[in-house]
């Protein structure tokens, strides 16, 4: 961690006060959208989604992105540790959506054309 | 010591036990590393489960607004998402002071890192508090609600849409309840559930008697908000339907909608919880450390840094949580 004590002494602060400044826009801006709910927002959808959820979940990302890199130091990590850590969460974890999601929208097609009521 | 060493040929390269660490970072910084990757699936299985669910029942799934809109001194008034919105700037801000202890630690100024890791705690402690507050409102619950004979929760409203709590709905008749106890019955069953404050027959009675009283079922209609049923139907529903008096929430019924929405709320919440739990007690005893100089003898604060990455992984998990609980 020499390089980073080796920096000046405020560069190090005034990042992490930027990156709290970032986090709590972004927190603020997802609740008010959540709060108004915007009638285009909601009524435009993309790839099956809402575009206030697509919205919603870029943001999301995007904090974690800030939380990961800058409060967890991972931007001072080698390039190896970022990798192993990184893209092991991201395959596995779009892998684990991808596949529960198309089952799950699967059961609704089911319980919503199947000829068994499942609504007595 | 130095004869019972295998040598490979490898020693000083890094992976053969050299002087250099792998991937350059300490032995306990890339296990805590490795950890945060594999509870990380576990989040995200969790999460990915709820989102199964959720798709399972895409048209009738509890909206988040009605459910968690309580918030503290403000009683009976609408306040969707503020309490978490707040629960995420406590969270967030008790990371910022743990990234500022990290960073106290790198320049060796004990007494900064003391005070930041100690509003480090204070804010893991108001956000388990608040967390615990919620809880007690979620499992409580509101208003009240009725099951169907098929499972499904239908709920009650006026004539403008407004929900009503079974306490505005239902007629106290003269009849005896009694609770069903192991010691009156059959010894090998469990005492019965505890009585809800109005039996099933109070609440159809005084439905019937309101005539401007109307059911909203769980089914979303295009707008996106619940169908509220006509007043042929409502009596149908209730009269023909309905099985028994549902309030509050626990693991196997609640008044929000399907059972699978409260159990996902109790897993995915509790299991964070319990890590902002564990997280504050890791910091406590870092925190003692701090005081008594551990670390100023090592010369080095990089204790303080491993368990700054375990509690930003707690408030990474967080920003999820509440994406896919309360926002979408």
């Amino acid at each position: 961690m020499a390089h980073i004590a080796s920096h000046n002494d405020n560069s190090a602060t005034k990042r992490i006060w930027s990156v709290f400044i970032i986090l709590s826009i972004v927190t603020i801006v997802e609740v008010i959208l959540g709060i108004i709910k915007p009638a285009f927002l909601i009524d435009t959808t993309f790839i099956y989604m809402k575009l206030l959820n697509w919205i919603f979940i870029i943001l999301t990302l995007y904090k974690a992105y800030y939380i990961t890199w800058a409060f967890m130091h991972m931007e001072h990590e080698t390039k190896g540790l970022r990798r192993a850590v990184v893209w092991t969460a991201v395959f596995l974890v779009s892998y684990l959506i991808f596949i529960l999601l198309t089952e799950g929208d699967y059961i609704y097609e089911v319980y919503k054309n199947g000829h068994v009521a499942w609504n007595f | 010591m130095e004869a019972t060493v295998v040598r490979t040929g490898t020693e000083g390269k890094t992976w053969g036990g050299g002087s250099k660490s792998p991937l350059k970072a300490s032995y306990g910084k890339m296990m805590m590393w490795f950890f945060i990757t594999s509870d990380a699936l576990t989040f995200s299985a969790f999460l990915a489960a709820y989102g199964f669910s959720r798709f399972k029942f895409i048209d009738s799934w509890p909206i988040a607004d009605e459910v968690f809109n309580h918030f503290p001194f403000l009683h009976g008034v609408d306040a969707p998402m503020y309490y978490v919105a707040l629960m995420t700037f406590i969270l967030i801000f008790s990371s910022v002071t743990m990234v500022l202890a990290v960073d106290a630690g790198h320049k060796m100024q004990k007494g900064k890192v003391t005070t930041y890791m100690f509003l480090t705690i204070i804010g893991g402690l108001i956000f388990v508090g608040s967390q615990a507050w919620e809880w007690k409102n979620f499992i409580s619950g509101t208003y009240g609600a009725v099951e169907t004979k098929g499972g499904n929760i239908i709920q009650f409203v006026d004539a403008e849409g407004e929900r009503l709590a079974l306490a505005d709905v239902a007629e106290i008749l003269p009849e005896e309840r009694v609770l069903h106890e192991r010691k009156n019955g059959l010894w090998y069953t469990a005492d019965g559930e505890p009585l809800p404050s109005y039996s099933i027959d109070e609440v159809k009675k005084g439905f019937a008697s309101h005539e401007d009283m109307l059911i909203r079922i769980q089914k979303l209609d295009e707008n996106g908000a619940k169908t509220i049923l006509s007043r042929e139907e409502s009596l149908d529903m209730i009269n023909n339907h309905a099985m028994r008096v549902v309030e509050g929430a626990n693991l196997s019924r609640n008044e929000y909608g399907p059972p699978l929405f409260a159990d996902f709320f109790f897993f995915i919440t509790g299991f964070h919880g319990f890590h902002v739990f564990t997280g504050v007690i890791i910091n406590i005893i870092i925190f003692f450390n701090v005081i008594l100089g551990t670390y100023e003898k090592r010369k080095s604060y990089e204790m303080v840094e491993k368990v700054g990455l375990y509690w930003h992984f707690v408030d990474l998990v967080w920003v999820f949580v509440f994406t896919f609980f309360y926002l979408v």
